[in-house]
């Protein structure tokens, strides 16, 4: 299968790129490993008019950590953030959870910023970055701004970002609490059926794959605060969400994983 | 547009459209076509190639994407003096059948063994789980990875 005939754009700075989207006007598309927008792209799923490439803009790649913050350039692949050292010492939750990401050949290629900016509610990232109270930096024509992570995920693969705004740097606190990430599939490489990560002990709970969005279990989280043990708390993983039915699962049994996999992750996060 | 990757070894450039697949440049426009499609989903990984020095799944890449970056297919893997060690150990362990999946096994089994130190069995199944051989089964093909890596 062969993607619709698109313009293509490779953008040198952010400047540019924000300024190429801004000629372009909302058809246009950001590209960055393209692990997602490619294979959408071959199925004409996604038919964008012009593509514009940032996937070699030089400083949007790193891993720096200053004080109680881990910031992560939107660049950054998932192979990096996983075999990181210093990632896997300040914020175990997000270097674990890249790892669980597709195929070690999507890793390498697939980036941070573009899995967050993709929007999916079933992939893995949102749910950590979200569970870990995460905030992301998007720079547009009028500068920059910043975004928390549970501002910024608005629809199903839909985002707060803007038709002409670039995710430039994600940020996380330091999390060295109890963490888990529970990922249930039945195929390899596949996305999760429901997924749940869980950070310090269970003051940040998300859940992948329970609704349109990636979305935080808030109703978890304030279990965990008022003391509730892991059973009490993970009872109300479902409340509130309106799981999709699909070939994999329908929404009951969707509803019945996130309540098991709830009380595996807090368990295992020593909540 | 001109897209100039290096081939194997050797630079290459052809001008070619925007949405052109590293896949359908490499098969297509340079006729090195030991990259098999399969799925066509980004699932199969019959189509995995080094993009310097890492597997990637050339369906799942712009040609365009790898402007300037070395790129290394099942051709340019053997040297003057034979067989790369781990098409020598898939051919000791017969860790094939019809050979479909071939090529993009080998070539992601290349990169996860120089990514992982001390891969046992499982760490090469979990390693390889984006590659999918609907014939042989596993087992040879993680003997061979293994026996690669000694």
């Amino acid at each position: 299968m062969i993607p619709a005939a698109v313009d293509y754009v490779r953008a040198d700075s952010a400047e540019a790129a924000i300024a190429a989207l801004a000629e372009a006007g909302d058809e246009a598309k950001l590209l960055a490993g393209g692990q997602s927008l490619v294979p959408l792209m071959r199925l004409r799923l996604a038919t964008p008019s012009v593509l514009v490439d940032i996937g070699r803009l030089d400083g949007l790649s790193g891993i720096s950590i200053e004080g109680d913050t881990v910031g992560i350039g939107a660049l950054t692949t998932h192979s990096t953030l996983e075999h990181s050292a210093d990632l896997a010492a300040a914020c175990p939750l997000l270097a674990h959870v890249a790892g669980q990401v597709g195929d070690p050949a999507v890793r390498h290629r697939g980036t941070l910023g573009g899995s967050l900016a993709h929007a999916d509610p079933a992939s893995d990232l949102p749910a950590a970055v979200l569970a870990l109270g995460g905030t992301l930096v998007v720079a547009g024509p009028g500068g920059s701004r910043e975004i928390a992570a549970t501002d910024f995920f608005t629809g199903f693969l839909e985002s707060a970002l803007g038709a002409d705004e670039l995710l430039t740097e994600v940020r996380v606190p330091v999390s060295t609490g109890g963490w888990c990430y529970q990922k249930f599939n039945r195929r390899a490489q596949d996305w999760a059926i429901v997924g749940v990560a869980v950070a310090e002990g269970g003051a940040g709970v998300a859940l992948v794959n329970m609704g349109s969005t990636p979305m935080r279990a808030a109703g978890v989280e304030a279990a965990v605060a008022g003391g509730a043990s892991a059973v009490d708390a993970a009872a109300v993983a479902a409340d509130g969400t309106e799981p999709p039915t699909d070939n994999n699962a329908d929404g009951d049994y969707r509803a019945h994983l996130s309540r098991v996999l709830t009380e595996r992750a807090l368990t295992a996060a020593g909540a | 547009m001109e897209v100039s990757v290096t081939v194997n070894g050797i630079a290459r450039s052809a001008d070619v459209e925007p949405r052109t697949l590293l896949v359908h440049y490499l098969r297509d426009v340079l006729g090195l076509t030991g990259t098999n499609v399969g799925c066509d989903t980004s699932s199969c990984g019959a189509c995995t190639v080094l993009v310097d020095g890492r597997s990637a799944k050339s369906c799942t890449l712009l040609a365009a994407q790898v402007d300037g970056a070395d790129v290394t297919t099942i051709e340019g893997l053997a040297g003057a003096d034979g067989l790369h060690p781990m098409q020598q150990a898939f051919h000791e362990c017969h860790a094939l059948q019809c050979g479909y999946c071939t090529p993009g096994m080998v070539m992601a089994a290349v990169s996860l063994t120089d990514e992982y130190d001390d891969l046992d069995a499982a760490g090469v199944r979990e390693g390889l789980e984006g590659n999918l051989c609907r014939c042989t089964g596993y087992q040879n093909i993680v003997a061979a990875v293994l026996a690669a890596g000694e």
